[in-house]
């Protein structure tokens, strides 16, 4: 019987394990699948992380292996290529590996998945079913960590952070790179990945165009190209053919929870991940979550953040700490798509509550409303889908509250 | 020198190559591409009909009627998954009873079993997220779903078991006749047959006219466009739910499959062109709004792929099967319901051409054949025992559907073996699930190119010329690999 079995080693699961060891739980095992540990950020070969959570540029490696010395350093036991296939509501958890197929237990389970990307399916963009056609983390991992070239002339569908990076990373590697199309009139990556990936390479971002056609029958040939109306509808004459050998898809990512539906965990139909409260407790006790498999986060120094707040959520309750319960739901209001925490359970002392507004505003206010009385505002000069809003909420404020908060935009 | 050459690798040519293995005869299957099941034997809507729909005075009602009652011992001898859910033809207005009246009738007269005209109440206890404006419908018991791409291979398999040989990539453009064998010519190299069996689908106009210049026989092919989504969908719909034929059009069908996707589709649009798989925003939108009239709330945003495939709509009404002349058999314009007649097809062109060699009974011939055990489908003994006799069983590749590397290796070295990204998708589903390959793809290649001992820059996704790596990288060009 374990203490803590953490699935997942990316900087979720072993920032959480690290948190969970530091409180002084004894008995944790994470669980990798792959032959490494790091995750998804051993392909991330870019810089740019870390920037908060160490106030220094490190690239993905690098911020990985971090963490990697640390959990190392406490002796925290792990097994690599190791598949979890089951979790059970009774904290069973299924593996398999070399050694076979094993039935673990454990009083708490931390989750760390993290989540997988959005395929050509799931926009049913239509065509042609060419090879050529790939999400940009996957050409990320053939490039970064295979070794191999993915194509020579590039287009790039959604203006995600991967893809933006891959299109830098594309063009150093030789291939050419025509050009970025977002169906949103703003592009969802980050400002610097704008400038620092497209801009000081000549790459052109399309907004508001997508991909309406896939040719060529074996190899990609090309894409066409339209533009879409406020609606996203596509108007009619502004098709354009474009001849490349590569598509490569950054068209979001999804929490991967499917060991969580085993486990009988209630998911949030917005996030597509797991409920939590504050302490990323989900809805199956014992079971906690954090990073990409909660929802999708803007940098990993935010999942870092998470996951220690998990792990050391995870400890407190082996440790049974008494805290004073209050059920407080937390509702996403006009302009808001989701919150994280979905809904608090205990006082404490202070809470940051996340959350992603469904479009661009200026010059808005936050308004948090408190049993349906404004509680308070907070202005914003500027707002986009691409990056996770918070706010924090004092203990007094929390004592005040009945049981309902919620979080909209509101016009200044 | 062989007796007999079947060309085409679909679930008919290979249900034939695997009949005439019963018999003492030399055979070779030849197929255009790098692939059994790669043309409409891959796309297609997976059902073995009940065998009511088609009249009972053509082929294609008889077949179907026949090759639906040798499904389910079939699938048991050849390890493939069936299912029999059962099929709903809903009416939605008292005009559609006249039909479904007529249908089952033609049902009656075939021989078919258990038809029944029933009403909302007992659709709506059976389905329950059928669209409350249904009035009833026809209800066939016998309908059931199936694999075509892994009954195809399944075939074929068996048929090399059984002494078939397979010859791929080899796209047949000329044909020449001597006196006592056919020489069938693809570019430089050569096959020498005695009889010939035209099983080339959407191609088999082409393939008769190698021999008959004057044929008048044309297809033209019938794209139909479907949605597959995800497993989290399961469940949507029990058994195979039809719309009833009427003014409005045929309707799309919405099935499961027997992996516990869900199937919607297919259009219906006759092209010129043998090319024409690709799907189009019209047609996908007609899916929608045809599907959504008889379920409610599809989750089409569960979509996980969409794909279009070409039935072999002839310029006759029924299936053209029979001796062309004494030594060339065709089997042509096979349009739905194609795939529920292939086994009893096969059974009467193979009987035909053994009759014709007075051939006789191949005594070591074994109709079954098992298929690698998926692993998630093990005890946890067999699991363990598996693990410690191959590792490789130990180590998932494909976590969606979950499929280790000891059932991929295991479905390369076999007779009909994968050989392409998506021949070992259809084969053993890796990357046939949500995430559609993107963490597995790179180790299936992988996988492929140590197996068979290419370098993976050559390891195609579908057809030759699919390639999915153009290089090394600048690092990767400086590590040292095998």
């Amino acid at each position: 019987m374990y203490d803590i079995i953490v699935i997942g080693g990316g900087p979720a699961g072993l920032a959480a394990a690290i948190e969970a060891k530091k409180q002084g739980i004894e008995k944790i095992l994470l669980l990798e699948r792959d032959e490494e540990l790091g995750g998804i950020l051993q392909q991330c070969i870019h810089n740019g992380f870390g920037l908060h959570v160490f106030k220094e540029e490190l690239t993905g490696p690098e911020y990985a292996q971090r963490f990697m010395n640390t959990f190392h350093d406490l002796n925290i036991a792990y097994a690599l290529n190791t598949m979890v296939m089951e979790i059970t509501p009774e904290k069973e958890v299924h593996i398999v590996n070399d050694q076979g197929y094993q039935i673990l237990k454990a009083k708490a389970i931390i989750l760390a998945m993290g989540c997988r990307e959005r395929t050509r399916g799931a926009i049913a963009i239509p065509g042609k079913r060419p090879s050529g056609i790939l999400t940009a983390g996957t050409a990320q991992r053939y490039l970064n960590i295979e070794g191999y070239m993915v194509g020579k002339e590039v287009m790039i569908l959604g203006s995600g952070d991967i893809g933006l990076i891959m299109a830098r990373r594309m063009t150093l590697e030789g291939a050419h790179v025509k050009g970025v199309c977002e169906l949103m009139p703003h592009s969802n990556g980050l400002t610097r990945n704008i400038v620092q990936c497209l801009d000081d390479f000549d790459i052109p971002l399309q907004l508001s165009t997508t991909i309406v056609d896939i040719l060529g029958e074996e190899r990609l040939t090309g894409v066409v190209t339209a533009q879409v109306d406020e609606h996203y509808n596509i108007i009619k004459g502004t098709e354009k053919e474009i001849s490349c050998d590569t598509l490569l898809l950054s068209i979001g990512l999804i929490p991967e929870n499917e060991l969580s539906k085993k486990a009988e965990i209630l998911l949030d139909s917005k996030t597509k991940g797991p409920i939590v409260n504050e302490q990323l407790q989900t809805s199956q006790e014992g079971i906690f979550a954090c990073g990409n498999v909660v929802h999708v986060h803007d940098l990993v120094d935010y999942v870092t953040e998470e996951a220690e707040n998990a792990g050391r959520a995870a400890a407190h309750y082996l440790k049974d700490i008494k805290k004073s319960k209050k059920p407080i739901e937390i509702k996403p209001e006009t302009g808001v798509v989701y919150t994280v925490p979905q809904h608090l359970d205990y006082i404490s002392d202070q809470v940051k509550i996340l959350f992603r507004v469904n479009s661009v505003f200026k010059h808005h206010q936050i308004v948090i409303k408190s049993d349906d009385q404004i509680l308070k505002t907070i202005k914003k000069n500027h707002m986009a889908p691409g990056e996770m809003m918070h706010i924090y909420l004092k203990r007094e404020e929390l004592e005040a509250c009945e049981s309902k908060l919620s979080i909209s935009i509101g016009e200044l | 020198m062989y007796d007999v050459a079947v060309i085409g690798g679909g679930v008919i040519g290979t249900s034939i190559a695997r009949e005439l293995s019963k018999y003492r005869l030399k055979c070779v299957l030849i197929e255009k591409t790098n692939d059994v099941a790669n043309g409409t034997s891959k796309a297609n809507s997976a059902i073995v009909h009940a065998g009511y729909d088609a009249p009972y005075n053509t082929l294609k009602g008889q077949y179907n009627k026949l090759g639906s009652d040798l499904y389910e011992q079939l699938c048991l001898d050849l390890d493939v998954h069936y299912k029999r859910v059962g099929s709903f033809v809903l009416a939605f207005e008292d005009e559609d009873y006249k039909v479904l009246n007529l249908l089952k009738d033609n049902g009656e007269k075939l021989g078919i079993k258990g038809l029944s005209i029933v009403d909302r109440t007992f659709i709506l206890s059976k389905e329950p997220n059928i669209t409350p404006e249904v009035i009833g419908g026809l209800y066939a018991p016998s309908a059931a779903i199936t694999d075509p791409f892994g009954l195809t291979v399944a075939m074929m398999e068996n048929a090399m078991d059984n002494g078939v040989d397979l010859m791929m990539n080899f796209p047949v453009n000329e044909i020449n006749r001597e006196k006592e064998y056919y020489n069938i010519l693809s570019g430089d190299n050569r096959i020498q047959a005695k009889y010939i069996v035209n099983a080339a689908g959407v191609y088999a106009d082409e393939i008769l006219k190698m021999v008959d210049s004057e044929s008048t026989f044309k297809i033209r092919p019938r794209r139909g466009q479907y949605y597959l989504l995800d497993k989290s969908a399961d469940g949507l719909v029990n058994s195979v739910i039809f719309q009833c034929p009427g003014k409005k059009g045929k309707g799309v069908v919405v099935a499961p499959t027997v992996d516990g996707n869900v199937l919607i589709g297919p259009t219906s649009e006759d092209l010129e062109d043998k090319n024409g798989i690709e799907t189009t925003k019209v047609g996908l939108d007609d899916v929608k709004v045809s599907a959504s009239k008889a379920i409610e709330n599809i989750p089409f945003y569960e979509n996980i792929t969409t794909f279009a495939g070409l039935r072999a709509e002839s310029n006759l009404d029924d299936f053209l099967i029979g001796p062309y002349h004494e030594t060339f058999y065709n089997v042509a314009g096979i349009k739905s319901p194609g795939l529920s007649a292939a086994p009893a097809i096969a059974e009467k062109v193979s009987k035909d051409i053994a009759e014709y060699f007075k051939a006789e009974r191949n005594l070591h011939y074994n109709p079954k054949r098992s298929y690698v055990k998926a692993f998630m489908s093990m005890t946890l003994e067999e699991k363990n025992n598996m693990i410690e006799e191959n590792p490789m069983y130990g180590n998932v590749i494909c976590r969606c559907e979950q499929i280790t590397e000891g059932e991929i290796v295991e479905s390369i070295h076999r007779n009909c073996g994968g050989r392409t990204v998506n021949g070992i998708k259809r084969r053993i589903r890796p990357g046939a699930g949500r995430c559609q390959g993107g963490f597995c793809m790179p180790k299936v290649i992988e996988i492929l190119s140590r197996e068979l001992n290419i370098p993976q820059e050559e390891i195609v996704k579908e057809n030759q010329g699919s390639y999915i790596l153009t290089g090394r990288t600048k690092a990767g060009a400086t590590c040292t690999t095998l």
